[in-house]
């Protein structure tokens, strides 16, 4: 996109721009990404705010709104919004002023954070770092911070120990979560969530939940435990409504909640949108229609074409897809079971994640070192080391969607494995060569 | 320096010199143990800087490389053991004196 | 608008990230709140992970933000909510220790700020930095084979004087981890919950 704004601007402004700017376009694109980011949070929310309260109806056997913009009542949390801007904004006494108004910006700053390096599509990503799992995993523990500091800055007794709760739970949950985000990370050789939804490509064998059964497991443990820690029931009790008034935001009121619950939203949305990416495919459908008709991208760095970008259209709708239907089952899962007490809440982390995850970690670690038969082999769409290693090198060009000739590459670069990975270390002699060969 | 001139090594390692010094002051003038722990996680963050300075590829061309972050991931880790393990202390001294102004801790003086 | 396209971004982002660092640091020096200084100090080091990925250490950078800031700053500003009551909050320290530690401080500031400026500059890689490239070969896997006593950066390695000291970081990851184990027993022992003697009834 940068260089495209370049070439626009340059054939317009070209009396004012100098011969290589290049800076203008890469801010340009860079705030018209931010600004696209910044939609899935703030509209998001929106939408699982409206989602909730119609669920949460239903499950408990009424409607939900059902006034505000129609029978459904779409508007109601657009109206709830305008209800929460008219607030009177108030700071209680022995408030930290300055820490009080900062919290909640810091709790959304990182979930915003996480957004960078979350990827909807081939090359649809808004920064593509290399470390993408570790970087939204470290970005997304930080937001403890805001909660801390709304906790302290409330100067009450009770956002304080609600606070103090919530740190340690989601402290110690990022341990499992750690443990079960290094298993795909170690089925697929690379942490770069783009590399780990393309190795995903093909038929819904290739997802990595039906590499074996330690990883379909694993995805459940993920899942329990990023429950956990984005404060969702059943392991809410940061805002435990029956228990603490609201817990760490009881003093917050109008718009300031507001963007807590942003940040909360957000949150859920990241964490179920990395299972998907990490578990069910991504951007990949169960079945890869777009690659039978030759408009998907088949390497990294090819030119952009319409089809292609239609296919990363419905790539994006499909893992939009399928991290609402995440946030749909922790809706659902709030609103079914009981809430835990912190004890039970932290003993569920220690006493049962924690080693749970370890044991499908070792598995995982056995399975794909003696390289066990998993269902992933049964229609493959392209060998996993040469996705990991870069699909097209820049001077051989290769024709969007060609099965055959993929499969040849894909049998070249296993033979060169095969050939080479005699002693440890060889392989990433091959890996550097071919860094090396690309510069 | 200068906005169109690249950064060297000499810029990162002013900045860890600068964050080292803080931190040694803090160490030295805070009177809350917790704000003496502080200062040693600022002083631990310069020398890190310097190390991740001397491994960068874009900042010298002879450069430490893999070292230079392999030795600030080993700082990194056990300036996180060694947080934990002052706060118990620290945490221990409040509980027991009621207090945690280090310069109440003077009971082995004289 | 030339000079906003000669800027070189990597220089201003190094020196947004530098400032904001220094600042908070000093802000961490100067307030007596100690609840503050904690939210300074996760700020600053925040920003030395900005600075950490600026360098190219992607990987360390992200190990800062989780590990650094997302677990040693939250067990600290847990240690500072335990033991800020509120005679605690604020505590001032005396004018005369105010000087000896500034005086001390700022000689040893002008000591490595000299030593630093001295250093000899060697090369710079002035066009990696115009565009910082995409693919680092992947420097993960290089950090964890060379955590396994396999350099494969020496491989490829150029100036022979640095090649002949690269060597495996085996043992020191073996004693870390014990170290870990050890520390990870000895604050779970120190924190543990005293029983108290029950009053003699």
């Amino acid at each position: 996109m940068a260089d495209w704004i370049n070439e626009q601007l340059a054939f317009y402004l070209s009396a004012v721009m100098p011969e290589s700017a290049e800076a203008p376009g890469y801010v340009i694109a860079a705030l018209i990404q931010a600004a696209l980011i910044i939609q899935v949070p703030a509209v998001g929310a929106l939408v699982f705010i409206w989602m909730e309260r119609k669920v949460s109806g239903r499950i408990q056997d009424r409607l939900g709104p059902t006034r505000t913009g129609g029978k459904f009542g779409w508007l109601q949390t657009l109206a709830d919004g305008l209800k929460l801007i008219t607030k009177e904004d108030l700071i209680p006494g022995s408030a930290d002023a300055m820490l009080f108004k900062l919290a909640p910006y810091l709790s959304f700053a990182a979930s915003f954070a996480a957004f960078l390096a979350l990827p909807f599509a081939t090359g649809w990503v808004g920064q593509h770092i290399n470390v993408a799992v570790f970087f939204v995993a470290a970005v997304l523990g930080l937001e403890v911070f805001g909660v801390l500091l709304a906790g302290w800055a409330s100067g009450s007794k009770w956002s304080l120990f609600g606070a103090m709760r919530e740190a340690a739970q989601v402290v110690s949950y990022e341990v499992p979560i750690g443990l079960c985000i290094i298993i795909p990370v170690m089925v697929c050789g690379t942490m770069d969530l783009i590399t780990i939804g393309n190795m995903q490509a093909g038929l819904f064998t290739n997802w990595l939940i039906f590499h074996d059964p330690f990883t379909f497991f694993t995805f459940w443990i993920f899942f329990t435990c990023a429950t956990a820690s984005v404060n969702r029931a059943p392991f809410d009790l940061a805002e435990a409504e029956s228990e603490l008034v609201a817990g760490f935001h009881t003093e917050y009121s109008g718009l300031r909640w507001s963007i807590f619950f942003m940040a909360e939203y957000g949150s859920m949305y990241i964490v179920s949108a990395l299972g998907a990416i990490l578990f069910f495919g991504g951007w990949n459908g169960p079945i890869p229609i777009f690659h039978w008709i030759g408009w998907a991208y088949s390497g990294v760095g090819e030119t952009p074409t319409l089809a292609g970008w239609l296919a990363n259209l419905f790539g994006c709708g499909n893992l939009i897809l399928k991290s609402v239907v995440g946030v749909t089952v922790m809706i659902w899962v709030r609103w079914t079971l009981p809430r835990l007490r912190i004890d039970q809440v932290i003993t569920t982390c220690w006493k049962y994640c924690v080693p749970l995850s370890s044991v499908m970690f070792v598995g995982v670690l056995l399975y794909t070192a003696t390289d066990t038969w998993s269902p992933n082999d049964l229609f493959p769409h392209r060998s996993r080391a040469s996705v990991r290693e870069g699909w097209i090198s820049q001077d051989q060009a290769r024709s969007a969607g060609n099965p055959e000739e993929d499969e040849e590459q894909a049998a070249r670069d296993e033979d060169d494995l095969a050939r080479t990975s005699n002693q440890p270390g060889e392989e990433f002699v091959l890996l550097a060569r071919s860094a090396e060969e690309r510069k | 320096m200068s906005l169109f001139e690249p950064v060297g090594v000499t810029h990162y390692l002013i900045v860890g010199a600068v964050m080292f010094v803080i931190g040694a002051i803090c160490m030295a003038t805070k009177r809350n143990a917790l704000g003496i722990l502080m200062g040693i996680e600022l002083v631990l963050n310069g020398a890190n800087i310097n190390f991740v300075a001397f491994g960068s590829q874009y900042l010298r061309t002879e450069t430490l490389g893999l070292d230079g972050q392999l030795v600030a991931l080993f700082v990194i880790v056990l300036a996180a053991a060694e947080a934990a393990v002052a706060l118990a202390i620290a945490l221990n001294f409040y509980n027991n004196h009621a207090t945690i102004d280090v310069d109440r801790a003077d009971e082995l003086k004289g | 608008m030339l000079l906003f396209t000669a800027l070189n971004w990597h220089t201003l982002f190094f020196l947004i990230f530098a400032l904001f660092a220094c600042f908070f640091a000093f802000c961490v020096l100067v307030t007596s709140n100690i609840v503050r200084m904690a939210f300074y100090l996760t700020l600053a080091l925040g920003a030395t992970a900005g600075l950490f990925m600026l360098a190219g250490a992607h990987f360390v950078g992200a190990m800062q933000l989780m590990i650094y800031v997302g677990g040693t700053l939250v067990l600290l500003v847990f240690g500072v909510m335990l033991t800020a009551q509120d005679s605690f909050v604020r505590m001032s320290t005396r004018g005369g220790d105010w000087v000896l530690a500034v005086a001390v401080g700022v000689s040893l500031l002008a000591l490595l700020v000299v030593a630093a400026i001295y250093l000899p500059q060697g090369e710079f890689h002035a066009d990696a930095q115009a565009k910082i490239p995409a693919d680092v070969a992947n420097q993960t896997t290089s950090l964890g084979l060379a955590l396994l006593s396999t350099r494969p950066d020496k491989l490829v390695a150029t100036n022979e004087t640095l090649a002949a000291g690269m060597s495996g970081y085996l043992l020191p990851f073996e004693i870390v981890s014990v170290h870990l184990l050890v520390v990870l027993i000895g604050a779970a022992y120190l924190a543990r919950a005293r029983r108290h003697a029950p009053p003699p009834s």
